[in-house]
């Protein structure tokens, strides 16, 4: 011990050198503390767990399967689809899983009549009024809970549109927009800081949107593809991607994912290539990695045309 | 920030017209004129415009140009440093707000359920004959026609109000209207020649029972206003004006709570809950004020009274604007705020000016400001105008809207005594409720207690409209019955048979004519299902066609959701479609099927919905559908 004092001592004796050394050992991240936990009821299961997690992260210890649409780990839960309801005992009405924080003795249900009930109801609202084609999740839960959304009729009003096709790298199908808020998230305080884009309008005709919807390209977006990252629907999709679905050529179970790290700066961004037959059709970034948390810049989310372009008479 | 924008110029009356807001740019990084210390300047978080000002800036270019350009939203991006896309999102929320050229005079004509009850839709036939459709162009491209939600004019049905853009803007609201006389005050507003004051307050049409000798002596709330309803400070002095704050300055904010306390005073916005409660959470809290953190209060006024059928605020604050003034300091005095907030809806003019008029007059005789009536409070008041978006009456939708953002709710918890306007505790209370506040302390809040009822404390204004025979605003002890009520009012108009009553407006409930011996109470009105809500009692008498005033609510609630959680902004689409096949007896399946399903979506929107606004937007329906089968 008085060895490693000396040692110290002396380090802080010694002359600065020119370029400051960091003096001593490196300070490790201190522990973190164990937060009091809180005992609840699920489905009539005592369940306990820290205080400060939402009724989500609790009914995920119980292994039990909540549909969310709306929520993602990265950004702040806005609770707007409705999905994630559960059933509060002393509650007038139902409350989001996804935001709500556990308080001691909340006696819960997840699989309720009046649960089931609106979930269906919320299902069956989104599929009856936008394209849920591309979010298989959605399928999955609508079997689950029955939803019938030809049961409105086949002249209501629903949110069909031309995509948005303004520029090389991804598109905007809002006909597939569920108003998740996402990528607004992305685009603004919760990733990106860029703000290009904002919920306008109000209503049924609330949307996404560009100032005045003008095209992006004229818009203050810097095509991080941030948003592309987050949608839940495919309504923001790579033009590569879109091109291929169009041509009927896009299949999943014929790419391959691989995770590598980004070759553009010194981040060290991880990306995750999914390539079909040869080409690479889209890069995304694992949710949970320390760097990007699921976010990337327009380098590491389009800029590999180079791989794949050959010199012309070369094959593979 | 680092703003990308469009490359449209904002012309010099666009920014005039936010510079008349704002003040002059300081710097060309401000929208400015260039000048040589520009490259040397430098800007902290502090010099930035609050994001706050955004409505009224957004109301200035409306009001001076009469839309506001791509052009103008550059400039103010530029001035208050935000992104474009943002201040787009908060501009295309909002009713009042055109983002489209439209010309500078526009007749906004109700034909909500209390006009319709009145005759708007001949109203708006033979302004259809005489100017084209609404949203068609008349008087040489210079004027222009709408149809609009409730205008809270109801007991003067039908109702319209005339808004002129230009360097001098105006408004003016004619009620009851008819097609000639809007015509007419559409010409005199190109013309320019508009009346100063935007409408005549007159007790004699709109508080009939303080016109009648008798009935006045027993009145509370409105007895100034019956005798005096000029808006003069000296006038309020004269009838106990300001007594019940100076006795609250004498108790002390311990003793003012304990007063209010006693009185049982519930909310009189809708939701009714005790205001001694919100205002208790926040006197708890004032150990946190210290001069030195950022820490606040704020005492929020929510007068957005937008509930169809609803203008008992509106009258409150046109006739007895200090009242409303008092209420608020008192609660300043007992929660520690600094800084109130009057949330005025952007329908009221007359109610806005006179609500101003009366803030200066208070400022300048020491009632409002640094050292209240000497006696060391400082408290000040500003008004901002909402800007038609029936949702900012939701208490957190109305944070949001006067923090500039839109006005969208927020999931409750927390509530706004723990983070409420800019995330600090706030109390928010309805104008009827404040103005009960000084009558409380000045007589105590035991005695208050002893009118009503034991759960239903106090008076009650009633807004009655549609077919009455004397419409306006009533107050009556709570505690008397539906039936006495509308005696009160002269009984049906024209002597017609009564089909249906709605209470508490397009959130409430209606009641069938043998339910009119139910008292008008909180307890009374829950036990047949129904609510007091804003205190709205709108008769229909047997010539009206209910399936028409249903489909009218319904459509109302299309309009008027805010589109942010699922069940609202689909469930009230579903919801009017549906009411359209049912009323065109075109049901899907069979109508029994087609209202199995309404009754589903009511209550997905009821238990799912984020706000009280999607969680009622079915319950007027659902009470009729209860009541009658009017759909077989």
């Amino acid at each position: 011990m008085s060895d490693r004092r000396a040692e110290i001592d002396q380090a802080l004796d010694a002359p600065q050198p020119a370029i400051p050394v960091p003096r001593g050992p490196v300070p490790l991240t201190p522990p973190r503390l164990a937060r009091p936990s809180v005992e609840i009821k699920i489905d009539g299961k005592s369940v306990s767990v820290a205080e400060g997690s939402t009724i989500l992260d609790a009914t995920k210890q119980l292994d039990i399967d909540t549909p969310t649409l709306c929520f993602i780990e990265s950004l702040t839960p806005v609770n707007v689809c409705r999905v994630c309801v559960v059933e509060l005992e002393g509650s007038r009405t139902l409350v989001p899983a996804c935001s709500r924080k556990v308080e001691p003795n909340m006696s819960i249900l997840t699989d309720s009549e009046r649960v089931r009930l609106s979930r269906r109801l919320v299902l069956e609202f989104l599929a009856s009024s936008v394209d849920l084609s591309t979010a298989p999740a959605m399928q999955e839960y609508m079997e689950r809970y029955g939803a019938h959304p030809e049961r409105f009729g086949t002249v209501c009003a629903t949110l069909a549109q031309p995509v948005k096709i303004d520029n090389d790298l991804y598109v905007r199908d809002y006909g597939k927009c569920v108003l998740c808020y996402k990528c607004v998230e992305a685009c603004g305080v919760d990733a990106q800081n860029t703000f290009a884009i904002a919920v306008a309008g109000r209503g049924f005709s609330a949307h996404i949107a560009t100032e005045f919807d003008v095209p992006l390209p004229d818009s203050a977006c810097v095509y991080c593809g941030n948003c592309i990252g987050v949608c839940p629907t495919g309504a923001l999709m790579f033009k590569s991607e879109y091109d291929m679905r169009q041509a009927g050529t896009w299949d999943e179970t014929r790419q391959t994912q691989t995770d590598t790290i980004c070759p553009y700066c010194g981040v060290g961004c991880e990306l995750t290539v999914h390539e079909q037959e040869g080409r690479i059709v889209r890069v995304t970034s694992p949710l949970h990695h320390s760097v990007t948390h699921g976010n990337l810049c327009i380098k590491g989310r389009f800029g590999w045309q180079f791989v794949q372009i050959q010199p012309a008479g070369q094959k593979d | 920030m680092d703003l990308h924008l469009t490359s449209a110029q904002s012309t010099a009356e666009e920014r005039a017209a936010v510079d008349a807001e704002l003040g002059p740019p300081d710097s060309s990084w401000q929208g400015g004129q260039r000048q040589a210390s520009d490259t040397r300047a430098a800007f902290n978080d502090d010099q930035r415009v609050p994001r706050h000002r955004i409505l009224p800036v957004l109301h200035s270019l409306q009001n001076r140009v009469g839309w506001i350009s791509t052009g103008a939203l550059n400039y103010v991006a530029v001035r208050m440093d935000l992104p474009p896309a943002e201040i787009y999102g908060v501009a295309s929320f909002y009713g009042m707000f055109s983002l489209q050229p439209r010309p500078p005079v526009v007749a906004h004509v109700c034909d909500d359920i209390a006009c319709f009850a009145r005759g708007s839709d001949k109203l708006c036939t033979e302004l259809e004959h005489r100017l084209g459709s609404a949203g068609s162009t008349c008087s040489g491209g210079r004027a222009t026609w709408l149809r609009s939600q409730c205008l809270g004019l109801c007991e003067r049905a039908p109702a319209m109000l005339v808004r002129s853009a230009g360097t001098q803007s105006h408004e003016g609201v004619l009620a009851p209207a008819s097609a000639e006389a809007v015509h007419f005050l559409m010409n005199d507003a190109v013309a320019g020649r508009m009346p100063a004051e935007p409408d005549s307050f007159s007790i004699h049409t709109s508080v009939p029972q303080a016109a009648t000798k008798d009935a006045a002596g027993q009145l509370r709330l409105l007895q100034r206003l019956s005798r005096s309803s000029s808006g003069h400070l000296e006038e309020y002095l004269r009838f106990d004006g300001y007594e019940g704050l100076r006795k609250s300055l004498d108790l002390g904010p311990e003793d003012t709570l304990r007063q209010l306390s006693a009185s049982r005073l519930l909310g009189r916005g809708g939701a009714a809950f005790p205001t001694a409660k919100k205002w208790e959470a926040l006197f708890l809290q004032r150990y946190l004020l210290r001069e030195d953190s950022p820490r606040a209060h704020y005492v929020v006024c929510n007068a957005d009274e937008s509930e169809p059928g609803t203008f008992k605020d509106r009258i409150l604050m046109e006739g007895d604007p200090f009242a409303v003034l008092e209420g608020m300091t008192i609660a300043a005095f007992v929660t520690g705020a600094k800084q109130g907030y009057i949330y005025l809806r952007g329908e009221y003019p007359l109610a806005a000016k006179r609500m101003q008029l009366a803030i200066d007059s208070a400022i300048q005789s020491r009632f409002l400001g640094n050292n209240i009536v000497g006696r060391g409070l400082n408290f000040n008041i500003e008004i901002r105008r909402g800007a038609g978006a029936y949702i900012c009456g939701e208490e957190t939708a109305l944070f949001n809207s006067i923090e500039g953002f839109r006005g969208e709710p927020r999931n409750k918890p927390p509530f706004p005594t723990q983070s409420g306007l800019f995330r600090q505790p706030t109390a928010v209370n309805n104008v009827e409720t404040l103005v009960n506040v000084p009558n409380i302390i000045r007589e105590g809040g035991a005695t208050y207690a002893r009118l009503g009822t034991q759960d239903s404390t106090g008076t009650r204004l009633f807004c009655l409209c549609g077919h009455v025979a004397r419409p306006g605003v009533y107050e009556t002890a709570m505690g008397m019955t539906l039936r006495q009520l509308i005696d009160l009012a002269g009984g049906i108009a024209g002597g017609k048979t009564l089909q249906a009553v709605l209470l508490g407006g397009a959130a409430g409930a209606f009641v069938s004519p043998h339910e009119l011996d139910t008292p008008l109470t909180f307890e009374g009105t829950r036990a047949i299902g129904a609510t007091l809500g804003s205190g709205v009692v709108m008769l229909f008498d047997s010539t009206v066609d209910l399936r028409l005033i249903l489909l009218r609510i319904a459509s109302f609630f299309r309009h008027e959701t805010c589109g942010q959680c699922v069940p609202c902004r689909v469930g009230v689409v579903r919801q009017q479609e549906s009411l359209q096949r049912l009323t065109k007896a075109k049901p899907l399946g069979s109508t029994t099927e087609e209202i199995a399903v309404l009754r589903e979506m009511a209550q997905a929107m009821r238990d799912a919905s984020i706000c009280g606004l999607g969680q009622t937007a079915a319950s007027a329906l659902e009470s009729a559908l209860r009541r009658w089968s009017l759909f077989s």
